[in-house]
């Protein structure tokens, strides 16, 4: 697989691991013991109704919530938190920045930096905190670009793109990191209808290289097509887990039976 | 209207641009650092450093400049042996550093409020995009949140500058001899107040057109995301043919 994948033992640690995850905002509890494991590879589409708590899951994972309880690891390194006053918060900051910068993410509403142009967004984060070599950068960047289907805007600004545009560039800004996992939150849910194929098609191809990739998202075809393990999340619970095989051909929750039908 | 005498006082008082302008820019750039400061302590979250901040931003806009002028240039003279002992005599008895430090105090306080609006107005998603690619302080801060807060506070900052020149006429009071302190020295030799007070405001006004043009030209070098792409330009010489 990728080239910069640690060597291989048979102890070898999942990409991803979450461990009973709880999570709070103020009385409202989104998620009540969340557990994953994400291999290399692994393509998991997460499933649920909007306040399922899979978007809340989601950016646990990289600590843009911090979770109440529970344990995150990325490539068996564990997350460590501290309890303060004001609840749970990292316990080093360093550490988190340098996971973020190994588990790229992609938005919904792809949060570009305006003042920059396409390429300048997909080098920023590779220059300024991998700290690699600017003509190397640019060079993988136009290289993401390309695979993106959009080099010939890479001197553009975000807002003179259309939305698939800019998710595309959103994806060439997270691949430039050279993620070892990518998360995507509701990557199409802000595209207008005709421009959900384009991105879609994107992540098909990054699934199809060999990508590990945990996607919140709604397209039902994505998650019985493209991914390799479906996860429904219900009321801050995993209800439904497993293949897509298996989940959408038999499913066991009456709740996630009710949640695909009314899907079509 | 005496022609021949506007010019002449147009020429003399022309030497008072560059000490106008000096006192203008010295003041404005020690006012930018202050009021950075300013602004990052009013979104610290520390409730006194706040306090602290607001209560600094209160006295400097509720009182006149010209208070602040004056109690700088005289005020500090009381606590000259103190001020002696310190080191800092040669400097605040210069009536040109009590100017600076008046100016520079309370520009501070006005640019803090400017540049707190634009550091608020930074749309957090963009933050947390940042933040998702592992940055985080001030890397964070220089690269992201500063650039766009630059940005939104331009035009409100190119404002408090123009404001800023024409402030500087009050530093004639403590002697300073820029533009206003040469018109008014000339009055009283010549007691033709209307002319030299005109051309006086017409020196203000040139002064602070080409300070209009330089921030629009600043702006628009930094803001090529908010026009239209070259590519897309419509073609208006088309309707024409």
């Amino acid at each position: 697989m990728s080239d910069g994948a640690p060597i291989l033992t048979t102890s070898h640690p999942p990409a991803v691991e979450v461990e009973n995850l709880r999570k709070s905002f103020g009385s409202l509890e989104v998620l009540k013991g969340v557990s994953l494991t994400a291999k290399d590879g692994d393509v998991i589409s997460i499933l649920g109704a909007s306040g399922s708590g899979k978007s809340t899951m989601l950016r646990c994972i990289n600590m843009l919530e911090v979770p109440d309880s529970g344990q995150i690891s990325i490539g068996g390194e564990a997350i460590k938190l501290k309890r303060t006053r004001h609840g749970m918060e990292p316990a080093d900051q360093k550490q988190v920045d340098r996971i973020r910068s190994r588990v790229a993410m992609v938005f919904q509403s792809f949060n570009l930096w305006s003042h920059m142009t396409v390429l300048e967004n997909v080098i920023e984060a590779p220059i300024h905190v991998q700290k690699r070599p600017r003509a190397e950068c640019i060079a993988e960047a136009e290289a993401m670009l390309q695979k993106v289907g959009i080099v010939d805007k890479r001197n553009q600004y975000p807002s003179h793109l259309s939305g698939g545009q800019q998710q595309r560039a959103a994806i060439a800004r997270a691949l430039a990191m050279r993620p070892q996992v990518m998360l995507f939150d509701e990557p199409t849910s802000a595209l207008d209808p005709e421009l959900v194929g384009e991105v879609l098609r994107v992540m098909r191809a990054l699934a199809e290289e060999g990508r590990t990739m945990l996607v919140v998202t709604h397209e039902m075809g994505f998650a019985r097509d493209v991914s390799n393990r479906v996860m429904f999340l219900h009321q801050g619970m995993v209800e439904e887990e497993g293949p897509p095989a298996d989940v959408f051909g038999a499913p066991k929750s009456e709740r996630f039976k009710q949640f695909i039908s009314s899907d079509r | 209207m005496d022609f021949t005498f506007m010019w002449e006082t147009f020429r003399q008082l022309l030497t008072g641009v560059p000490l106008t302008l000096n006192l203008a820019f010295t003041s404005v750039a020690f006012g930018a650092v202050l009021a950075m400061m300013l602004a990052l302590m009013r979104m610290s979250g520390i409730a006194v450093i706040e306090m602290i901040a607001k209560a600094y931003v209160f006295v400097f806009r509720g009182t006149p400049l010209l208070v602040q002028i004056f109690l700088i240039y005289y005020g500090l003279g009381q606590f000259r042996p103190t001020l002696q002992e310190l080191g800092l005599w040669t400097f605040f008895r210069e009536p040109y550093w009590c100017a600076i430090l008046a100016l520079t105090l309370n520009t501070g306080a006005y640019a803090s409020e400017i540049i707190r609006g634009g550091l608020q107005s930074v749309p957090y998603p963009q933050v947390e995009a940042a933040k998702a690619a592992g940055m985080s302080g001030f890397l964070l801060f220089r690269r992201i949140v500063f650039p766009i807060a630059v940005r939104q506070a331009l035009p409100a900052y190119g404002s408090e500058i123009i404001l800023m020149v024409k402030a500087t006429s009050l530093a004639s009071i403590i002697t300073m001899m820029e533009v206003t302190g040469l018109a008014a020295k000339m009055i009283s030799q010549t007691f033709r107040a209307v002319e030299i007070f005109v051309v006086a405001g017409v020196i203000y006004l040139i002064l602070n057109f080409a300070i209009t043009r330089l921030i629009m030209a600043l702006e628009w070098w930094l803001s090529p995301h908010l026009r239209r792409p070259p590519s897309i330009e419509p073609r208006i010489e088309a309707a024409h043919v």
